[in-house]
C-alpha cells in the first residue's frame, strides 16, 4: 500500500475511534486504515489529545479529594518486553493490515472464501460484543460488480487489493470509503485486477437483487 | 507532568509516580464511572490504569507523544475491553507516533507537548458550547453520536457537524506548532 492514499476516514468517524465509542466493526476498519495512513495516524493522536485534556480538566469529586488513598505500594519492577518481532509476511498475507492480522491469526492464504454470487466471495470475522456489527472481507472478480445491498447504519470499506469505483470516484488500495445509512450501491471492481476489500457495517449488510436473496436464505446473511 | 513521567521512566522514581497517582486516580475513576463502572471497580480500573503508566514508563520519553495522551489512551482502552468486553482497536498513541514519525524531535521542542496540551485546553476552553457538549458526551460519557443525537434530540447529521467544527478549531489551534 504504497500508493497516496486519497480517501481517508470523516473527521467525525476518526473522532469517534478516538473516543472509544465507534462500532467494533467499524473500528476494525478505521484501524486497519490507520496503521497504513500516516495522515490519519496523525489526526488521532490530535484527537486522543482532546480526550487527554478533557480527563485531565475532570473535576475531582470532593470525597475523593479529600480521601486519604494509600500510597501506592512499590510496583515490581517489570522490565519493557521487546516489542515482538513481526514474522516476515509472506506476499500472500501482505493485504492483510497487521490490525486483522493480530487479532485474527489470518493471513492471505488461510482465508477459506465463500461463494456468495457468481464473481463474488467473502470471509465474515465472527466477533465478540453484541454490538459489534458485521465485519468480513469481500473478493470481487475484475469487472464483477459488487451485490448491490442497503445498511443499516454505516458502512466502511477499505480496499486492500485492486481497486473499486461508483458514481464518487474511484478507490484504491488504503483507500477507504464511508457510505451512510440506507444509500444502496453497487460499486465495480476493477477490470483488470478485480477487488478485494474489508468491509464492515453496523449491522449485518443485507444483500439484495435475485441472486443475494437466495444467498442469504442458503447461508442466513 | 512531563518531568512526573520522565523521573519515574528514568529514576524508576516511586516519589513521581506516587504524585502522578494523587493526582490521577479520582480524575480516571470519575472517567471509569461516567461509562456505568461501580466505584469500587472504577477505583481498581484507574490503580490498573497507572500501575499499566508505571510499568510501561521506560517505554516513555518526552520527544514521543504527549504523556497524558498515553494515560488518556491506556483508560480509554481499559474502557472498552473490561467495561464494554468489546475488541481494542485503538493503539497507544506513542506508537503510532513511534512507527510513523521520525523519532527525532529536538529536545528543545519538547515543550511543544506541553504547548500542544496548553493549546487543545484553550481551545476547548473557547468552544460554543454545544460544540463543547457533544465532545464531553462523545470523550468522558462514550456515548456514541447516535446515541448523542437521541440524547439531545437532534438529527444525527447535527451532531457530526458539531463534532467536524470543534475538531477543525482544536486543529488549527494546533496548527503552528506543527
Amino acid at each position: 500500500m504504497t500508493a497516496i492514499i486519497q480517501h481517508h476516514v470523516d473527521t467525525a468517524t476518526l473522532m469517534s475511534f478516538s473516543a472509544g465509542t465507534l462500532n467494533g466493526s467499524l473500528a476494525a476498519v478505521v484501524a486497519a486504515h490507520v496503521s497504513t495512513c500516516s495522515h490519519c495516524a496523525r489526526e488521532v493522536a490530535a484527537m486522543d489529545l482532546v480526550g487527554a485534556t478533557l480527563l485531565g480538566g475532570l473535576p475531582v469529586p470532593l470525597q475523593a479529594a479529600g480521601e486519604d488513598h494509600p500510597p501506592m505500594p512499590r510496583p515490581t519492577l517489570v522490565s519493557p518486553a521487546p516489542a515482538a518481532e513481526e514474522t516476515a509476511v509472506s506476499e500472500d498475507s501482505a493485504i492483510i493490515p497487521a490490525p486483522i492480522r493480530k487479532r485474527f491469526g489470518i493471513s492471505g492464504k488461510n482465508i477459506r472464501w465463500q461463494r456468495l454470487a457468481p464473481g463474488v466471495w467473502h470471509y465474515r470475522f465472527s466477533q465478540d460484543g453484541e454490538n459489534a456489527g458485521d465485519l468480513r472481507l469481500l473478493k470481487i472478480a475484475p469487472g464483477y460488480r459488487m451485490l448491490e445491498h442497503g445498511h443499516g447504519g454505516t458502512e466502511l470499506t477499505l480496499v486492500l487489493e485492486g481497486a473499486f469505483s461508483d458514481s464518487t470516484g474511484e478507490y484504491l488500495p488504503g483507500d477507504i470509503q464511508e457510505v451512510a445509512d440506507e444509500i444502496e450501491h453497487s460499486p465495480v471492481a476493477d477490470k483488470v485486477a478485480g477487488c478485494i476489500c474489508l468491509i464492515a457495517s453496523e449491522e449485518r449488510a443485507r444483500f439484495r437483487g435475485v441472486v443475494g436473496k437466495v444467498v442469504q436464505a442458503w447461508t442466513g446473511l | 507532568m512531563s518531568d512526573l513521567l520522565l523521573r519515574i521512566a528514568n529514576d524508576r522514581s516511586s516519589e513521581a509516580f506516587n504524585a502522578l497517582f494523587k493526582d490521577y486516580r479520582p480524575r480516571i475513576k470519575a472517567f471509569m464511572m461516567r461509562q456505568g463502572a461501580n466505584p469500587a471497580l472504577a477505583d481498581e480500573l484507574a490503580q490498573e490504569t497507572l500501575l499499566t503508566v508505571w510499568n510501561k514508563a521506560a517505554l516513555y520519553s518526552r520527544d514521543r507523544g504527549s504523556p497524558t495522551n498515553w494515560i488518556f489512551t491506556i483508560a480509554r482502552n481499559l474502557r472498552i475491553d473490561r467495561l464494554r468486553r468489546e475488541t481494542v482497536w485503538q493503539e497507544l498513541t506513542d506508537h503510532h507516533a513511534e512507527t510513523l514519525e521520525a523519532p527525532t524531535v529536538a529536545p528543545d521542542d519538547a515543550m511543544s507537548l506541553t504547548q500542544r496540551q496548553q493549546r487543545v485546553q484553550k481551545a476547548l476552553a473557547t468552544l460554543p458550547d454545544e460544540q463543547r457538549e457533544v465532545l464531553v458526551l462523545a470523550y468522558v460519557d462514550a456515548l456514541p453520536h447516535s446515541e448523542i443525537a437521541r440524547k439531545l434530540s437532534l438529527p444525527l447529521g447535527t451532531v457530526k457537524s458539531r463534532v467536524r467544527l470543534a475538531y477543525q478549531k482544536i486543529r488549527s489551534a494546533l496548527e503552528d506548532l506543527k
